[in-house]
């Protein structure tokens, strides 16, 4: 048993270029994961992760559209415009993280707890 | 995925791999994919904040890889460094200061997971559906190599545009630049600066001195007497022997 025989399973990942729409699947994949991770978690700081998830996901396909390298044959890519947007998109996650954690944390000094279900102050 | 007209060789397996064949940029690729992928949804499966936040570096980082892949070394840079290195430890920073025993790892229900796996399990069809319905996007890559991106990419922030237009590009257009911008973002970046500071900023006690206690209270004549002083000027905390 040589690891050739497993080829026939993966070959045609291994021996073709990749396309955008390998890198489209990966942001889908990272993209639901953190809409899942938004809604399911109770933690305060598991929802902001979601949140990282979802922007992550997002940036993977501007980045893949801005390529020159993944662009087919004849098509043009974005260039850099999309670089230029995942720049900005990472860029403010850091500052939307440092605004969420600092609310959460005063969320915490007030309630002494992160469960959000626990923040129904205003609920009419 | 791809058609299985590529995949038939390989299905009647009467070929051996050659070697040459290997596409090194799919095997990596492939390679950060799946960790990237499996550590975003391992941050779903986990209960515990320490966990996820562990499982999202990791994700993250291996984004970061697939960036490099791709030709936008600046934009993997930025990831690793102002993500990974920058927004995860302060991530992990507010799971250090909130980690109460009751908090680490707080379960939701259930019925909350199922319906979270249905609604995402349909967002990612609908997701999948998109990103393979355009023939265009499904070609292989061209595997054109351009230069290091970092160079246009800083020059086209401080309004210089150094990389080459599209070659259907009207003769003598110019093209825009990113200086406006890089000014909001930076100006935007300073009020959240302040913005956060001042929202996690250390609050003054709100617990009213013993002092002003006893003078709200109907007050026996000695403490009456410290309050009047106390309210002519700072000495009150000195005759009190500090707050409490």
């Amino acid at each position: 048993m040589t690891p050739i025989a497993f080829a026939p399973l993966f070959g045609f990942l291994i021996d073709t270029p990749v396309s955008i729409a390998h890198y489209l699947v990966v942001g889908g994949i990272l993209f639901t994961a953190g809409i899942a991770c938004m809604a399911t978690k109770r933690n305060a700081l598991g929802v902001l992760m979601g949140i990282e998830l979802v922007l992550n996901g997002a940036n993977v396909n501007f980045v893949a559209f801005a390529s020159p390298y993944l662009a087919s044959e004849g098509s043009r890519s974005l260039g850099l415009d999309g670089q230029v947007v995942a720049v900005f998109v990472i860029l403010l996650a850091a500052a939307e993280a440092a605004v969420a954690l600092a609310i959460t944390l005063n969320f915490y000094n007030n309630h002494a707890t992160v469960d959000v279900d626990r923040a129904d102050d205003l609920k009419g | 995925m791809l058609p299985l007209a590529a995949l038939a060789p390989w299905l009647v397996g009467s070929v051996s791999l050659p070697v040459a064949a290997i596409n090194w940029h799919s095997i990596m690729f492939l390679l950060f994919a799946t960790v990237a992928c499996l550590a975003a949804v391992a941050v779903v499966a986990a209960d515990n904040v320490v966990r996820m936040a562990l499982y999202l570096v990791v994700s993250l980082a291996a984004t970061a890889g697939l960036f490099f892949l791709a030709g936008a070394e600046f934009v993997g840079a930025m990831q690793l460094m102002i993500y990974v290195g920058g927004t995860l430890v302060l991530l992990v920073f507010g799971v250090m200061l909130t980690a109460q025993a009751p908090f680490v790892s707080i379960k939701s229900s259930g019925g909350d997971r199922v319906l979270a796996g249905i609604v995402g399990a349909s967002l990612f069809a609908a997701l999948l559906l998109a990103a393979l319905s355009v023939p265009a996007w499904r070609q292989p890559a061209s595997m054109q190599v351009t230069g290091p991106s970092a160079t246009p990419l800083g020059m086209a922030l401080v309004g210089v545009r150094v990389d080459e237009p599209p070659a259907d590009a009207p003769a003598g257009s110019s093209q825009s630049s990113y200086l406006l911008a890089f000014e909001i973002v930076s100006v935007h970046l300073l009020v959240v600066l302040v913005g956060a500071a001042y929202l996690a900023r250390a609050k003054r006690r709100k617990v009213p001195r013993p002092i002003e206690v006893a003078a709200s209270v109907e007050p026996p004549e000695s403490v009456a007497e410290h309050a009047a002083i106390g309210r002519g000027g700072r000495a009150s905390s000195v005759l009190t022997g500090g707050s409490a």
